[in-house]
């Protein structure tokens, strides 16, 4: 195999992590892309999903978006935004144009996962929890800040963590288009058959991913207020898990990653 | 009559004009685009379904046996678990790379990758869905002399099937839209129309294309919601 020992070259080589196409430059190019895409997300899809949840309205419209999100091709919406007159700008900051298309795809590829798990997430807060608080004497806000929104925080971060990894996954995608990033690397040793370099940027970018998701796991699991008080733990199972095609969540959750 | 030959000729000329996917027009809706190139446009949507079914068969065949494994033995079940949820992990732009040193540029590259994406969603939902069959059921099935295998193919499997179809509609949809990628090593169906036109600032075939695709997730979601209702019967009126 020898596609591995070039591989492995490509990697070992300082030259090649340097520079401003060296893998370096491009990893930050792709996590700075991935990170705002997620934050744009969230202040779009965050505020209106709580509230929604809050209320208990509007569910039909939260579960279809991430249906209708599934079945456009991340690829197909990327390239019509790249070839389409609009959005306007030919260059956005460092990236052209193909940056500002990757940024707008990404943002509306976070939402469907972060809004529908923010509003399961205010929907499963059990109902006689829901109850006692209002017998407390609570106001709805209160309720919302003190009640549903600490015990809904582990499904609303692992909607968060979703989204992170299906953004930085399909932020590679962006090659495809020439937009930025590490999948530069992938597409540029597969044309040129330089296979070795190819491999070594899906390297990075597979490990990379891995990496985020692990984060995003320990943050899921640091805000999770039954896991503090040592009530109940779910290895590897539960709602909380962002994969799981359960009950409530069948139509909601596992989007393709890219 | 010189003024009526010169109307003729004016009117003539229209039979020649640009077509609406000539590059000084470049319509993104074209009519002339679909006639004129339905070959192509044919043989990439028979691809790309062809890609599609075979690696979410593929993937269900795998995710079957590991999902009995995994409620068989539970101690496995985590590392399974584990095991396709990193795969799940991987972009799909890395993933096909990874696997081209093995199966090289080829229409097998892509239904593997896509295949081990499909199997993620497979195994959860049929470990799932084995799990939502009550045990009192299960218990009078052994009181009636089911065998283990009786058990699991004429009580269990039927009882799961509502939770695995909305898994294997999950699986069906993503991949539809996945294969687009396998145009990285050229073959992916639509995604290789779609990969052209943003090469060539082709807009008719980019368009096309795309809408193509959503249209083939929705087809193939609408035939497994159908599918389900005629597999499940018991289902209809008392929906859970």
């Amino acid at each position: 195999m020898t596609v591995f020992s070039d591989m492995w070259a490509y990697l070992s080589d300082p030259a090649n992590w340097s520079g401003s196409d060296g893998i370096a430059a491009l990893l930050g190019q792709q996590l700075l892309l991935t990170f705002t895409a997620l934050l744009m997300a969230m202040a779009l899809g965050l505020p209106l999903a709580l509230w929604l949840g809050h209320l208990g309205r509007g569910g039909f419209a939260a579960i279809n978006i991430s249906n209708i999100g599934r079945a456009v091709p991340t690829f197909a919406l990327l390239a019509l935004l790249v070839v389409a007159p609009w959005p306007g700008t030919d260059s956005f900051g460092p990236y052209g144009r193909a940056g500002l298309a990757t940024l707008i795809a990404l943002t509306l590829f976070a939402l469907p996962p972060i809004i529908t798990n923010a509003y399961v997430a205010m929907r499963e807060v059990a109902p006689d929890v829901r109850e006692a608080a209002r017998g407390m004497g609570m106001t709805g806000r209160q309720q919302f800040w003190q009640v549903e929104l600490p015990l809904g925080l582990p499904l609303v971060v692992s909607g968060l963590r979703l989204a992170l990894v299906q953004v930085w996954a399909t932020a590679t995608i962006a090659a495809l288009v020439a937009g930025p990033g590490l999948g530069q690397i992938i597409t540029d040793g597969f044309f040129r058959s330089n296979y070795g370099k190819g491999i070594a940027g899906a390297v990075v970018v597979a490990a990379v991913a891995l990496v985020l998701e692990l984060l995003a796991a320990m943050a899921q699991r640091a805000v999770d207020p039954t896991r503090r008080t040592g009530a109940t733990a779910t290895p590897g199972g539960g709602h909380d898990d962002a994969l799981s095609v359960t009950g409530a969540t069948v139509e909601s959750s596992a989007e393709p990653v890219g | 009559m010189t003024l009526l030959v010169q109307a003729a000729q004016a009117r003539l000329p229209s039979a020649d004009e640009p077509s609406c996917y000539s590059r000084l027009v470049n319509d993104w809706v074209c009519g002339d685009y679909l006639t004129d190139r339905r070959s192509e446009i044919v043989d990439a949507t028979v691809q790309h379904i062809g890609i599609t079914v075979v690696a979410v068969v593929l993937g269900l065949l795998i995710a079957f046996p590991l999902a009995l494994l995994a409620r068989r033995l539970p101690r496995l079940e985590s590392a399974i678990l584990a095991v396709t949820t990193g795969i799940y992990t991987v972009p799909s732009l890395a993933l096909f790379p990874l696997l081209v040193p093995f199966t090289g540029l080829t229409a097998t590259t892509v239904v593997i990758g896509l295949a081990l994406y499909a199997l993620t969603i497979l195994v959860r939902s049929l470990l799932e869905g084995l799990r939502s069959v009550p045990d009192e059921v299960r218990e009078s099935a052994t009181g009636l002399g089911y065998g283990r295998g009786g058990l699991l193919m004429r009580i269990e499997l039927p009882l799961a099937l509502p939770v695995v179809m909305a898994g294997l509609r999950v699986a069906t949809v993503s991949t539809v839209a996945l294969t687009t990628v396998g145009s990285l090593v050229a073959y992916g169906g639509l995604g290789n129309l779609i990969k052209d036109g943003v090469l060539t600032n082709f807009r008719a075939e980019l368009f096309t294309a795309s809408v193509l695709c959503v249209l083939l997730a929705v087809i193939l979601d609408a035939l497994l919601v159908l599918a389900q209702r005629v597999l499940t019967p018991w289902t209809r009126g008392v929906r859970t």
